[in-house]
């Protein structure tokens, strides 16, 4: 198998969760969005792994996500407090520190 | 090979509609399923590419755990079930703009860099990706970010504890 229909994969699958960060209101929505960019470095990841038969790579992959999992539950953890205060969701609505 | 690259290009479609399902619907809940089918699709590319523990790995704590963690976030937060465009800003289209041009740079950039590399799947790739190896790998040569690794989970949890708690 070519070495690039892995990469290429998952530079598209980067810039959906490109897209989903930058046009996505909701907070749940771009924590997602920022799953999908994980996973694109993971695959990335994986795939130079098997490319230079070596298994470091893969091992990387696993740090990536005991991070991703970390930053998941913070991350909602956060998203929940900011619901609290705002009573919404929505990003655009935290704006206290606009000048 | 060609079976494995037929499995590629039907895993990979499903996984790129998905991944613009989980960035373009309208429904919270529609998204988090489609973010499954991501995550699962991205397993089976491990599977393809001889990483069977990661892509087990993949399983129990992307699906397993971290979409059922959104899925509280989504019930918690009240989202709306059916809505029109509350779930997007007004920057859609710059965004495209944005996505599409780091696409093309990095399809780009690939192709110039790795243009006719291939990956050989042989029974040394094989050998290299079994359970035992990475096992060892983790815990000899890479036992320290390991350790530190779970640390920043011991953190995370306790943070996010401390954080989300009504005082």
């Amino acid at each position: 198998m070519q070495l690039n229909q892995f990469l290429i994969l998952s530079a598209f699958l980067f810039c959906t969760g490109v897209y989903g960060i930058l046009a996505r209101r909701n907070a749940v929505l771009v924590l997602m969005s920022v799953e999908l960019m994980l996973n694109a470095v993971n695959i990335n990841l994986v795939a130079f792994s098997a490319f230079s038969n070596a298994v470091s790579g893969q091992v990387f992959a696993l740090f990536v996500i005991t991070v991703a999992a970390a930053e998941v539950g913070v991350g909602l953890a956060i998203v929940l407090l900011i619901y609290r205060n705002v009573h919404t969701p929505d990003l655009d609505a935290v704006d206290q520190l606009r000048g | 090979m060609i079976a494995q690259n037929v499995a590629f290009w039907i895993v990979a479609l499903s996984m790129a509609g998905a991944a613009v399902g989980v960035v373009r619907t309208r429904n919270v809940v529609h998204a988090a399923l489609y973010l499954v089918v991501v995550l699962g699709g991205a397993a089976a590319q491990y599977i393809l590419l001889a990483a069977e523990f990661v892509a087990w790995v993949q399983v129990l704590i992307y699906i397993g755990a971290v979409v059922i963690i959104f899925l509280f976030g989504i019930m918690l937060t009240r989202a709306p079930m059916q809505s029109e465009t509350a779930l997007d800003n007004d920057q859609r289209w710059p965004a495209l703009v944005v996505a599409v041009f780091l696409l093309g740079v990095l399809i780009v950039l690939l192709v110039d860099a790795f243009g006719d590399q291939t990956i050989r799947l042989d029974d040394e790739l094989l050998a290299t990706g079994r359970t035992g190896n990475v096992g060892s790998s983790i815990f000899r040569q890479y036992v320290v970010p390991f350790e530190v690794v779970s640390m920043l989970l011991l953190a995370a949890l306790v943070g996010a504890v401390a954080i989300a708690r009504r005082d």
